[in-house]
């Protein structure tokens, strides 16, 4: 079903919703998962060895980790809600398997993350100091565990596992939900997502740093902005290397599991033995066939089966496959938008790292970096995992069309037959509108706290006769 | 017991901790402009839920999930079929989620009203539609016989459902006055003690007028038992708060919302989400329900893991079980 601008069903509003809502919401997720991290190692620092600096930089970074964690929330209550709004048919089909690491996410995750991410905020002077640094580890665990049983839950509909279609009614059910749990898919997703979440919070940590070493150069706080830089742009690098292992491992599986996803990543249209890896295809306005093409001979086969000769199966082949397979249909994501995205996705992850690298570079032996292209490229480092993490994204799941659930299930099958153009179009524009508001009061709060530096931590005057119950909470929203 | 009656009786249970818990946070948020005079009065107010507002939502998100995961139909039917209200429901905790976050990031008075106007918005929005869904999941919905929700937004807005939510709203406006009476000193706490017996008047007339109407509409035995229990909970409540027995009134604030709920689930049961149609179109919790592979799972996850989130989400209330007033707002 092919429709454009002047014939818009409720079927493309959903999916755009979806799309929108989706990368929205993990434009937050990534600094969540990393940064509370990063903090709570901050604070741990700060605990084993006494110094000041690290307590600054601890409670400079957790407030940007809040601006951001705040986000994160509200946004991901949509999500949830979302299946069942605008998705109901595929939530009957699937809910005997997708519901339950849904629930478990909830009441094993986010409720740690949650109540421990209060007991932090508010907690400097109520717990005892290892009680409060265990309350961002805490926090910290919840937040990576969720990560891991929506994976869980994304992977059934990447490679479902575990499950028969009872004839009866059609719907699928769950026959065994270890295996759901660890889906290849799901166990080598996780750390890719993980990975490119530190990415996310590395760029960040090491970004503010900068500005401020380059910027405050007298300001009694460089040492530990120029701690900040370097913590930042380790963690880069450190995150680029698993991205990079886990995402070839990522690859190998795709081709097994989900063959048309790897020949759209690459624009593959005919199998090949070996197959190149192609730098630059450019296709056929329908898509059958590629027009030129730069390639390297040997890597594709490489990357996706390990054997630098190995059979990678072409889009045309199939499609012919799976028309016999499932009946007559188009079995073929949308070539372009598979390709470019798979390309940004490794293209902007790699260019975070080659400005992780050269401030590092700009940094050793206790120097100053001085260049004001290398403060530029800081500048916009944040930007580029952000950007990665997105398109990787926009790939693994439009890559996945014209399923919902891969092989089981079509993607316009699984939209809510009750819902009108009317409604979801009164959403997706809400939502839109709600959320851009928000993504501008957002980033201009995280550039004046980035800004404005790390916290003075001089006490304020306490008089000693004061009344525990007269005394200023150490925070208070 | 069968697996589908206790998922039933752990969806009530989420949905009743949800209520008690965001019940008061709304409460909070609709008397931060009646409550809080100036700034540092809104700030002592906002900070008494500051704490905890996170993980009472977390409740909402578990019980959609536990619905998701037990019962795939209900939650499939209804979260399509009541559309546009769990729209006005997501955008309403959106803002007033980021607004209790943002409101003190700046200190210019404009910046402070708007986001008291999320928070405020935010929670009467939800505090009414809540009680307008659930009084129209008891009244059943117009559903055809694929169990498709058939009606339109007008079907929703039926008097039942509309006094549903004043009683909601009426209930979480009480419960909010008797919370911020328990936790704060001086001004606020006087204030916010007298206006919860005023507003409880009026709450309980509301209350015993949509709890009766209920009952006339689809009634257990457990149900009618539940519902005068829920009626006498909230008259001891308000005669604990004339007296300024601030912990009793709380607790019989609690104890109403909870046994309401549980008088509508008590009198929806074995229903799950009736059919004014076709009689073939109602869910029950039998044929609403996952398979009982997955809900045994499930039921395992929730024995181990429910009694350790109730431990530390106690022990949270306890660690911030302290009264603030104006005096303990820092400067910044």
């Amino acid at each position: 079903m092919q429709s454009w601008g002047f014939q818009v069903d409720a079927l493309d509003v959903a999916r755009w919703q979806f799309g929108v809502t989706t990368v929205y919401h993990f434009l937050f997720v990534p600094l969540t998962i990393g940064l509370s991290v990063l903090v709570a190692i901050l604070q741990t620092l700060w605990h084993r060895t006494g110094n000041e600096r690290y307590l600054k930089l601890t409670k400079f970074y957790g407030k940007l980790f809040l601006i951001n964690f705040a986000m994160g929330v509200v946004t991901g209550i949509v999500q949830e809600f979302q299946f069942g709004m605008n998705w109901s048919d595929y939530s009957r089909f699937v809910g005997d398997i997708f519901g339950a690491p849904l629930a478990i996410e909830a009441l094993v995750a986010f409720f740690l993350e949650s109540t421990f991410i209060g007991l932090w905020i508010f907690g400097w002077d109520r717990l005892p100091k290892r009680v409060h640094l265990a309350s961002i580890w805490a926090a910290a665990i919840g937040t990576n565990l969720s990560a891991y049983f929506i994976l869980a839950a994304n992977s059934f509909m990447q490679n479902p596992v575990g499950f028969r279609i009872n004839p009866d009614s059609g719907r699928a059910e769950l026959t065994d939900f270890v295996a759901v749990l660890t889906n290849k898919v799901a166990l080598i997703t996780f750390p890719h997502t993980l990975a490119g979440s530190f990415l996310v919070a590395g760029s960040l940590v090491l970004t503010v740093g900068l500005w401020h070493v380059m910027r405050n150069r007298d300001s009694t706080d460089t040492g530990a902005y120029r701690f900040a830089t370097k913590f930042g742009a380790w963690t880069v690098m450190v995150a680029t290397t698993a991205v990079l292992i886990t995402g070839d491992i990522q690859g190998k599986i795709m081709t097994q599991v989900q063959p048309m996803k790897m020949a759209a990543a690459e624009g593959l249209y005919t199998t090949e033995s070996p197959a190149s890896f192609s730098v630059l295809t450019i296709g056929s306005l329908d898509g059958s066939r590629e027009v030129f093409a730069l390639k390297i001979p040997y890597l594709l086969s490489y990357l996706g089966t390990g054997d630098p000769n190995g059979t990678v199966h072409g889009i045309n082949d199939l499609q012919a496959q799976y028309a016999s397979q499932y009946g007559p249909g188009s079995y073929t994501p949308i070539i372009p938008v598979t390709y470019w995205s798979f390309r940004m996705m490794i293209g902007f992850g790699l260019a975070a790292a080659a400005i992780a690298l050269l401030v590092l570079w700009s940094q050793r032996k206790g120097r100053t970096p001085t260049s004001r292209w290398l403060l530029r490229a800081g500048l916009v480092l944040p930007v580029l995992p952000l950007l990665a993490n997105s398109f990787g994204w926009i790939f693994t799941e439009m890559g996945r069309q014209p399923w919902i659930v891969f092989g089981e299930m079509l993607t316009r099958n699984g939209v809510s037959r009750s819902v009108s153009l009317t409604e979801v179009l009164t959403s997706f524009t809400a939502f839109t509108l709600i959320y851009a508001t928000l993504a501008v009061i957002e980033f201009k709060l995280l550039v004046r706290y980035a800004r404005a530096g790390v916290p003075d931590l001089t006490p304020a005057p306490v008089d000693d006769d004061t009344d525990d119950a007269e005394r200023p909470l150490a925070f208070a929203y | 017991m069968e697996l589908t009656t206790i998922w039933f009786l752990l969806v009530a249970v989420l949905f009743t901790g949800y209520f008690i818990l965001e019940g008061f946070d709304f409460g909070v948020g609709m008397l931060l402009p009646v409550l809080g005079r100036d700034d540092r009065q809104r700030r002592v107010l906002i900070n008494t839920i500051g704490p905890v507002w996170d993980g009472n939502e977390v409740w909402l998100i578990t019980a959609g999930g536990a619905m998701f995961a037990a019962f795939p139909e209900w939650y499939a039917t209804l979260f399509s079929g009541f559309y546009l209200p769990l729209l006005l429901i997501l955008l309403a905790l959106i803002v007033r989620g980021v607004a209790f976050e943002y409101r003190h990031k700046r200190p210019e008075a404009s910046w402070k009203r708007r986001w008291d106007t999320a928070i405020f918005v935010g929670s009467l929005v939800p505090a009414i539609l809540w009680g307008v869904a659930f009084a129209n999941i008891l009244r059943g919905v117009p559903l055809d016989a694929d169990h498709e929700y058939v009606g339109g937004l007008v079907d929703l807005l039926n008097p039942y459902a509309l006094l549903g939510g004043v009683t909601t709203a009426a209930l979480f406006l009480t419960h909010g006055a008797v919370f911020i009476a328990l936790k704060t000193t001086g001004d606020i706490r006087e204030r916010a003690g007298a206006l919860a017996v005023k507003l409880g008047v009026g709450t309980a007339v509301v209350a015993v007028v949509f709890l009766a109407w209920t009952l006339s509409i689809r009634s257990s035995a457990a149900a009618v038992v539940l519902a005068v229990g829920a009626a006498l909970a909230l008259v001891a409540g308000l005669a604990a708060a004339r007296v300024r027995r601030e912990g009793w009134a709380f607790t019989g604030t609690a104890v109403a919302i909870a046994l309401a709920v549980a008088t509508l689930f008590a009198a929806l049961f074995p229903n799950v989400l009736p059919s004014s149609l076709d009689a073939a179109g109602t869910l029950t919790a039998t044929n609403a329900s996952s398979t009982p592979y997955t809900l045994k799972i499930m039921t395992w996850v929730a024995v181990v893991f429910t009694p350790i989130v109730l431990a530390y989400q106690g022990w949270t209330y306890w660690v911030f079980r302290r009264r603030i007033g104006v005096q303990n707002i820092p400067q910044h």
